[in-house]
């Protein structure tokens, strides 16, 4: 089996020089493992970046809720170079909101759908927001993946 | 315009095994929209792993399917490795490869019979599903288990594959080849098998990308993907094999990928067990513990790629495991293939996917951190499936009499735990 190869650093390269003053830290684990963080902001611009000019696919989005606030993480997969690049926002637990990027690539919409019912993460210009896996009656303000609750009722 | 109806299929599939709800939206005899609830097969698989330390993670996860249940694992153990930078010894790859191409193969062989039920076809279905008891057989001799195989752990396997089984396996693969081929003439060539599924139920490789398809799904659309080859792992870039892609995205296509897929998987597995002769030494490289880190772990399951996100804290539980399966990315996809289509051929086009809902549902919790108190407990949710049925029965007017006395109706939020 002829494998592709890794040859991802020109590919690399171009998007930490499109994302410019947008990336906050770069992050280079391996040959074929790559972290970016950018400004939550900027999340659908980087995107459009990541799908559309650089022709990654969207593998999946993660939330994890961090005492700095909660990590959204875009895992894009570049898989003529055999790389996987994440792209990550923090955003605030007092605003919790991010651009969403369901109408850019509808791979999205799911996740977001499930970000937005199990760690409260409101998603703008979403097309479809509603519950995807908890009940329609699931009581609001209530996110089972928070771990550091704020604003929100802590529970003795 | 005529009339627009909503057929519903579910929650309780009529066909298949597992809950899942599609709304199909027709006039007259044609589907016009589609709409997918899930959330009936729920249970807290992201959130429990974060209280199970990495090794017993694996089991966790091996539970989230019982077809894919060796996918997940391998998925899982490489993310970890990722994040411990963690080697695993090369007998150990060759291992992975063969017990996941196995697993293909008697997934394969499972929707080849399903698909075949579903168009009525149901000799397709008995003679897949006889041939497939085989492959189980060979999963048997190899890891002690028709299914859930325990084979996979942080490091390496948890069992080596004996010399003197080898000859046997080969033996048996061999058996297989030629109900394959039946297989393969009797879906090309079956006339019924084309007016079925050829021109119905395609996906375009422009949507496909779009939506992130996935597996056979995406490769039959001409969307050539296949991470054993483009992020190469366990022994899949040290054997040779081909990518299968087909061009026109309907169920005929997707049923033809995933028949010459089988071809592939045994060539794989003979590769692996030759290798297996010659390459000695140990199956498991037992790290003590995993280092602070994030790592990603992906493999091409039956259906597509499963992807494991996993983050260490230097403890030996994870604070975070995210778990995508490829139904996940697949299922969506329907709402494109069903369109203008007619309700009969919607049970073979929602099929065609080969959609594995457990997979796609993963997470639930009825436990609040950090109190870790429950929210609701069994009596709460049996009062709160009453309250609703009510509440369904109020707005459609059918209410009667009083509701006959439940266990727990009267009873408060806290006196139910």
């Amino acid at each position: 089996m002829k494998t592709r190869g890794s040859n991802s650093a020109d590919t690399i390269n171009r998007i930490r020089g499109a994302l410019g003053e947008h990336l906050l830290n770069f992050e280079k684990k391996s040959g074929r493992r790559v972290y970016i963080d950018i400004a939550p902001e900027t999340v659908l611009e980087a995107s459009s970046l990541m799908f559309e000019e650089t022709g990654a696919r969207l593998q999946i989005a993660t939330g994890i809720d961090t005492p700095a606030g909660i990590e959204v993480m875009y895992h894009w997969a570049l898989d003529s170079e055999d790389c996987l690049v994440t792209i990550r926002a923090t955003v605030a637990h007092e605003d919790p909101s991010l651009d969403s990027i369901a109408t850019l690539c509808p791979a999205a919409e799911w996740i977001e759908r499930e970000m937005w019912e199990l760690l409260g993460i409101e998603f703008r210009d979403h097309p479809d927001l509603r519950h995807l896996l908890l009940d329609d009656n699931w009581p609001q303000g209530n996110y089972p993946l928070r771990k550091f609750p704020s604003g929100q009722e802590v529970i003795p | 315009m005529s009339k627009r109806t909503i057929v519903p299929i579910g929650p309780y599939h009529a066909l298949q095994e597992e809950p899942e709800f599609f709304k199909l939206h027709v006039e007259g005899e044609t589907v016009v929209h589609l709409d997918i609830e899930l959330g009936y097969n729920h249970r807290g698989i992201e959130k429990l792993s974060e209280s199970k330390d990495f090794e017993e993670t694996v089991f966790l996860v091996e539970r989230i399917c019982g077809i894919c249940s060796t996918s997940h694992p391998i998925a899982c153990v490489q993310a970890v490795e990722d994040a411990g930078d963690i080697c695993v010894p090369e007998r150990a790859l060759f291992i992975r490869s063969t017990v996941g191409e196995l697993e293909r193969i008697h997934s394969h062989l499972l929707w080849l019979g399903l698909a075949g039920h579903f168009l009525g076809f149901n000799t397709l279905w008995m003679w897949a599903w006889r041939f497939r008891e085989d492959v189980l057989n060979i999963l048997e001799l190899v890891t002690g288990n028709r299914n859930h195989y325990g084979m996979m752990k942080p490091g390496g396997v948890r069992r080596d594959i004996n010399d003197t089984d080898i000859p046997v396996i080969i033996k048996l693969l061999e058996g297989l080849k030629d109900p394959i081929a039946m297989f393969r003439d009797a879906v090309i060539e079956d006339p019924l098998v084309h007016a079925r599924t050829r021109g119905i139920g395609v996906l375009t490789r422009e949507k496909a990308i779009a939506y992130g398809a996935l597996g056979p799904t995406a490769r039959a659309s001409g969307y050539d993907i296949d991470v054993r080859r483009d992020h190469p792992h366990a022994a899949y870039g040290m054997v040779d094999w081909d990518v299968i892609t087909c061009g026109n995205g309907d169920v005929f296509d997707k049923a033809v990928v995933r028949i010459l897929e089988l071809f592939e998987s045994i060539r794989i597995i003979e590769q692996c067990l030759n290798q297996l002769k010659t390459v000695t030494g140990p199956v498991d490289s037992d790290p003590r513990f995993v280092a602070t880190g994030e790592g990603i772990g992906h493999y091409e399951a039956p259906r597509g790629e499963v992807f494991h996100y996993v983050r260490s804290d230097g403890s030996n539980r994870p604070v975070r495991h995210k778990v995508r399966a490829p139904s996940y990315m697949n299922v969506p996809t329907n709402r494109e293939t069903v369109l203008g289509e007619t309700i009969a051929d919607a049970t073979i086009i929602l099929a065609a996917v080969d959609p594995c809902y457990c997979c796609t549902e993963r997470m639930a919790v009825a436990v609040d951190s950090p109190g870790g108190r429950r929210l609701w407990g069994a009596q709460d949710l049996i009062r709160m499936s009453c309250e609703k049925t009510y509440e369904l029965m109020d707005e459609s007017g059918l209410r009667g009499p009083e509701p006959p006395p439940c266990a727990a109706a009267g009873q408060t939020r806290d006196s139910g735990r």
